[in-house]
């Protein structure tokens, strides 16, 4: 099995969750990564504080894809106390796979994306 | 010739394809390099001992060789820089900065590096000048002649890249600036060279250009050493963008007078060590010959332009044949993201470049993020592009593709 493109990431990349753009959302933010010129839009409505729906898009390679998928699943439900508790290596290890300093980069824009939003929020 | 570059006996397995970013070096410019410190490192045109002096003949001496490698018999109209992209700033603020006014427009192109794009926005948001972008064709050639809308007389300069980093294309320039300069006689002709230098003989007096930029980094020189070509009396004119010791005459508490040419764009102590190593680069380019290294690239694109035909789902960005094109492709695998694609390939040890190269504008016309970018030198052989080829396989087979 390839070490990098496990399955869990290939599927992800193939068929992302929650990827689209919500309509009235309360957060709705883009980050890029310098590196590549990759940008992700995600879009959040909130509800008592907690994250109610959430929805990623933007092209992006399979690492960052499938992070994005990973993280916005894992992120449903949780307050915003929650949110700003998650530490990178929450991110990684959702992903369960080693990664070079300029991938790590794209596995972590997707909590940049959200660190952004949060920050724009208040 | 490959022997000749150290770097592959470090890494026998290394299959480079990223000298457009960057070229790697021969051992006659690293052995250049090193003897500068060995044996004639001092601080030039300054001291009066022997050590000085020699340093100074170095340098000076390699800026006729730079006047000679592009055709120009006059060497002080060539002045060092940092690279290309400090060339094409003095351009812009030393020149254009000075002389051209609101209203005046700009041509660039649709292909151009952001060195050749974001000085000029920069220039438009202080003098009001106008940008002019001239597109692209479907074949990846520039539709040059797409200007009947500009007011000839308004368009004072235009700045091309020679060869577009990202497509490959080479611009007919003995075809585009005869066009532009009967079109408006008092036209000034700039050009970015830095993608063509390494592969083709310049004679910027034959091609009738105003400006020529380029960095010894991608033709086997050091980093930090780049030229900036100019007419005698644009560089009078021009002013000089760095203040400091050795761009003056005389210097009172209140005021300065600048130096001639060159001198007065060279304020500061230089890199007088990647000189030496930029003149041992010309030197090392002569001695193989532009012809040969033309055949060979030649022979080369056209491999890789058969290997990339025969690929299914695989898209390239640049010209499907060979002539007026040099041996850059950047292409796509389905819907692989670039940075995977080099992710995989960098386990074969194939070293290429990913993301938008320096061109976001050019993306946005390709309609894409980013590209996979490998781009060819004259040690790349025909079983670089098999082990390319293997590469792009196993992207295929890790993607289902």
């Amino acid at each position: 099995m390839d070490p990098l493109y496990r399955e869990i990431i290939l599927e992800h990349w193939q068929h992302p969750q929650n990827y689209g753009v919500l309509k009235n959302a309360d957060i709705d933010v883009v980050e890029n990564n310098p590196l590549c010129g990759d940008a992700i839009r995600l879009t959040i409505r909130l509800e008592d504080k907690k994250i109610k729906e959430v929805l990623f898009s933007g092209d992006g390679c399979a690492i960052s894809k499938a992070s994005a998928s990973l993280f916005t699943e894992e992120i449903k439900g949780a307050s915003l106390e929650e949110i700003k508790k998650i530490k990178e290596k929450d991110v990684l290890n959702l992903l369960g796979i080693e990664l070079t300093p300029a991938r790590t980069k794209c596995a972590l824009l997707i909590l940049r994306t959200l660190q952004k939003g949060i920050k724009l929020k208040h | 010739m490959k022997n000749d570059f150290p770097i592959f006996k470090t890494y026998p397995d290394l299959v480079y394809l990223d000298s457009s970013a960057t070229s790697q070096k021969p051992q006659a410019v690293i052995d250049a390099v090193s003897q500068f410190y060995s044996s004639k490192n001092a601080n030039i045109h300054r001291g009066i001992y022997d050590l000085s002096q020699m340093a100074t003949d170095l340098y000076e001496n390699t800026r006729k060789k730079a006047a000679g490698f592009i055709g120009v018999k006059d060497s002080s109209q060539i002045i060092f820089t940092t690279g290309a992209t400090e060339a094409l700033n003095m351009v812009a603020f030393g020149w254009a900065k000075k002389i051209l006014q609101k209203g005046d427009i700009i041509v660039l192109s649709e292909m151009e590096h952001h060195a050749n794009i974001v000085p000029w926005q920069q220039l438009k948001k202080s003098n009001g000048v106008e940008l002019y972008f001239l597109p692209l064709d479907k074949e990846y050639r520039l539709d040059y002649k797409k200007v009947e809308d500009l007011p000839a007389q308004k368009v004072k300069l235009l700045s091309l890249s020679h060869i577009s980093n990202v497509l490959g294309t080479v611009n007919p320039l003995e075809e585009i600036i005869p066009f532009f300069k009967k079109k408006n006689p008092e036209i000034k002709v700039c050009i970015d060279a830095a993608q063509s230098v390494p592969h083709f003989q310049l004679n910027v007096e034959q091609l009738d250009c105003d400006f020529l930029t380029f960095s010894s980094h991608k033709m086997l020189g050091p980093a930090g050493v780049g030229v900036l070509y100019a007419r005698k009396e644009l560089l009078e004119v021009m002013d000089p963008l760095i203040f400091g010791g050795s761009m003056i005459t005389q210097v009172t508490k209140e005021d300065a007078t600048w130096a001639e040419i060159p001198d007065k764009f060279e304020a500061g102590t230089r890199n007088t060590e990647g000189v030496a190593g930029f003149g041992a680069a010309i030197d090392y380019l002569h001695q193989i010959g532009f012809k040969k290294i033309q055949e060979r690239e030649e022979a080369i694109t056209r491999y890789a332009l058969e290997m990339f035909g025969r690929q299914k789902d695989v898209r390239l960005f640049g010209p499907a044949i060979a002539d007026n094109r040099i041996g850059v492709f950047s292409f796509a695998i389905a819907n692989v993201h670039p940075h995977d694609v080099a992710e995989i390939l960098n386990r074969s040890h194939i070293a290429v470049r990913t993301g938008h190269h320096c061109a976001m504008p050019l993306m946005k016309v390709l309609g894409v993020f980013g590209t996979a970018r490998a781009s060819f030198y004259l040690y790349n052989t025909r079983e670089d592009i098999d082990r390319l080829q293997e590469g792009i396989e196993e992207v295929k087979k890790t993607f289902n593709v």
